[in-house]
């Protein structure tokens, strides 16, 4: 099936006006409506848009500004805390060590303490001994004098009290008591 | 206007730039006209309210507004003239915002013009920027100095001189102007006319050309119209920006000795 062409025909536009000669009544319009434009937008627009650019920027930079502020002073703050802690640290060392050594110190006395106080305890129950046995030895030393003279009065029947030989004797055993007592504690000492 | 009851294709062209007055013979309010007092009520009125209660933390519409005026003033202002740029940052927000909107109504429903498509805007702004930067130039660096910088750029050989001076000399104070009227203008020019190539062909193929290839061939170039709506809203962009762009360099090699 053949398309029918129907002819187009093409009439040229007509010529208007060349598209190069201004018109007057648009130059003077256009002329007019941009000043109008520019004045007003240069007086009650711009202004406003430089303003709250500065003002933003003032914003951003003071925004920074304050946490740099911020995070220098947290900084400082926590230099001072490690600082701190340091010291705390160092202090309750030298604390423990100040315990330690005074510990250390008071055990020493207490042992010194007790060791003199055991001297002294035994030196003096020492003494004590020594003065009660001297004591016991010379009344037993009497005391046997005078039952030995007593017995022997006793078996010899007759009075040797007053008797100046019976004195000697006694003196005499007496001495050879005493000797025989040094030699025993000599022998016991040793 | 396409003639409707005969089955001719008339295809669009200057004519089609040409607008009666809305209301009534003899008055000067015609379409462009209206699109241009919309479109500056438009750009006042976006960053009027972009403004309004402005706070730290921005809200959607503030923050479009600084994302525009940031754009050109960081990336246009300070990144072609340098610290110096702020001064001419309100001028060169309030053209990026005007051109661009003015460009944009090209594919705005109902209005479907672009407005910088008539020669007369384009060239109104490019005699402003001429104006301003052979004026900072002046202002900067003296009369004599700024023509002899112009002219007689310091690093060139002095047998270049001859040929340089004049063309520098044409180029600053003719082709400056002259181009960014004639690029901003006829991209639009352009532009439209294709959208109302591909729009009006596209219908009367499919309404007027009888078959399945008027059918055919009239649904493509509707949906071609709709691909190339979407490339014009770049190009309306990119077009503003570079006109914006050019006028910031002109202005920052105005106020700089070195070319």
């Amino acid at each position: 099936m053949a398309i029918s062409m129907a002819p187009i025909s093409v009439i040229a536009a007509e010529d208007g006006p060349s598209p190069l000669m201004p018109h007057t009544s648009e130059l003077i319009v256009g002329l007019v409506a941009f000043a109008l434009l520019f004045f007003f937008l240069r007086a009650k627009v711009f202004p406003i848009f430089e303003r709250t650019y500065a003002e933003r920027a003032a914003s951003i930079e003071g925004g920074a500004k304050r946490a740099e502020e911020a995070q220098a002073e947290a900084q400082a703050l926590l230099e001072q805390y490690r600082a701190q802690l340091a010291d705390a640290r160092s202090e309750a060392a030298r604390i423990r060590e100040d315990a330690k050594q005074q510990g250390a110190t008071i055990i020493a006395q207490a042992r010194d303490e007790a060791e003199a106080e055991a001297k002294r305890v035994a030196t003096r129950a020492e003494a004590q001994l020594q003065a009660e046995r001297e004591q016991v030895l010379r009344e037993l030393r009497g005391e046997v004098g005078t039952l030995a003279t007593t017995l022997a009065g006793k078996v010899v029947g007759e009075s040797l009290d007053d008797d100046e030989r019976s004195r000697r004797v006694v003196e005499r055993f007496l001495a050879d008591l005493e000797s025989a007592d040094a030699a025993t504690l000599a022998g016991k000492d040793s | 206007m396409i003639v409707a009851e005969s089955s001719e294709f008339h295809s669009p062209g200057p004519g089609d730039f040409d607008f009666p007055p809305l209301f009534g013979e003899g008055t000067f309010f015609t379409k462009p006209i209206l699109i241009i007092v919309l479109g500056t009520i438009a750009v006042g009125a976006f960053f009027y309210f972009a403004a309004r209660r402005s706070t730290l933390v921005p809200g959607r519409l503030q923050f479009s507004g600084e994302a525009v005026y940031g754009f050109i003033r960081d990336g246009v202002a300070r990144d072609t003239i340098g610290r110096e740029g702020i001064k001419y940052v309100p001028y060169l927000v309030t053209l990026f915002g005007f051109i661009a909107v003015l460009n944009i109504s090209g594919i705005i429903p109902v209005l479907q013009l672009p407005a910088t498509s008539k020669i007369a805007i384009p060239l109104v702004l490019a005699i402003i920027s001429w104006v301003i930067y052979n004026y900072v130039g002046i202002k900067r660096q003296g009369f004599g100095g700024y023509f002899k910088n112009m002219m007689f750029p310091p690093g060139v050989p002095k047998a270049i001189y001859p040929l340089l001076a004049p063309l520098e000399f044409f180029s600053t104070f003719l082709v400056r102007p002259v181009t960014l009227t004639l690029r901003l203008t006829f991209n639009m020019f352009a532009g439209h006319l294709v959208l109302l190539l591909t729009i009006l062909g596209g219908e009367y193929l499919l309404f007027e050309y009888q078959g399945v290839a008027g059918i055919a061939a009239g649904s493509l170039s509707i949906l071609f119209s709709i691909v190339l709506t979407f490339f014009e809203a770049f190009v309306q962009l990119l077009q503003a920006y570079v006109f914006v762009l050019l006028s910031a360099i002109y202005i920052g090699g105005a106020l700089t000795h070195e070319h």
